[in-house]
């Protein structure tokens, strides 16, 4: 599987990013750079957290308004996988590519700290090498990681199995609804999350609880 | 050459942690019996045109595609 990592100004997990998905695949990815209006052919486009742009006006949204994103779109609508880290899931919410928006964290504080995702549905292209239920550890930072949808969405995204990670055990840094920490669209190939599981892939990480999910994306499970 | 002002605000039911915050803040300098503080934003905008309708339009195309997120925020405009 080919994968490519977007690249932006202020965004600053690429090479982190770029780290995971070249251990995991064995495959380094492409990059794409904020002009870049031809998407190269892969299965497979992640955009990393930072801060794109500042975090002017709100996070994420100018990324979401550059070239290289009506791109991304298209690409999306075309039946390629897109993952939004962090910054990358304020990205693809801004650009209309997933259902919501993420507001100020409750606490008003920004949380780098080490939580707990209850793995919702793991019948999907980005979980299948969990189980459902499965309680992982995952590390978030963040300021605006507070989900919020309105309810006849929130009902929606439930009902159709796209909330694909919640926070647990009382670990919900941000406040968000329903402790939802990862949505992914109807179709089932895009997904945004605010935890980082690129940071917690290998031993030298303290866990590789995030691995599964960069397996099950790029489609190296082991047997 | 009309300048505008529009205002986004957060909708009603939409949480708003700094507004509370803010309200705490001024709680505590003294100022009694205040409520319901939301915090929002302003933009002004000068626009090269005479012709107020097409000016309207073309700020509420802007509101919708970018200076408000309609999934959480509300939008006025003023022209002057």
């Amino acid at each position: 599987m080919k994968s490519a990592v977007v690249q932006l100004p202020g965004l600053n997990r690429d090479r982190d990013m770029i780290a995971a998905l070249t251990k995991i695949s064995g495959k380094a990815p492409v990059t794409i750079w904020q002009t870049e209006t031809e998407i190269p052919d892969v299965d497979l486009i992640v955009i990393p957290g930072g801060f794109s742009y500042g975090d002017y006006l709100r996070c994420g949204a100018i990324a979401a308004r550059m070239p290289v994103m009506q791109a991304i779109k298209a690409k999306a609508e075309a039946g390629v996988k897109v993952l939004g880290v962090c910054n990358g899931f304020q990205i693809l919410l801004e650009a209309g590519l997933l259902p919501g928006a993420l507001m100020r964290n409750a606490s008003l504080k920004f949380v780098c700290r080490e939580i707990k995702l209850e793995v919702v549905n793991a019948d999907t292209d980005f979980t299948r090498a969990y189980q459902a239920g499965q309680i992982i550890r995952c590390p978030v930072a963040h300021h605006d990681g507070n989900y919020f949808a309105d309810s006849e969405t929130l009902k929606a995204i439930e009902d159709n199995g796209q909330v694909l990670f919640r926070y647990a055990d009382g670990t919900n840094p941000n406040g968000s609804l329903n402790d939802i920490a990862g949505v992914m669209n109807k179709a089932g190939n895009v997904l945004g999350m605010m935890p980082h599981p690129e940071n917690l892939i290998e031993a030298a990480h303290g866990g590789s609880d995030g691995r599964g999910l960069f397996a099950s994306a790029l489609d190296v499970i082991a047997a | 050459m009309i300048n505008a002002r529009v205002t986004v605000t957060l909708k009603n039911g939409v949480l708003d942690p700094q507004g509370k915050a803010i309200e705490g803040a001024l709680g505590a300098l003294g100022f009694d019996g205040i409520g319901h503080v939301r915090q929002g934003k302003v933009f002004d905008l000068q626009i090269e045109t005479a012709d107020k309708a097409k000016a309207e339009a073309d700020l509420k195309a802007m509101c919708e595609k970018l200076l408000a997120n309609t999934v959480i925020e509300n939008y006025s405009i003023s022209l002057s």
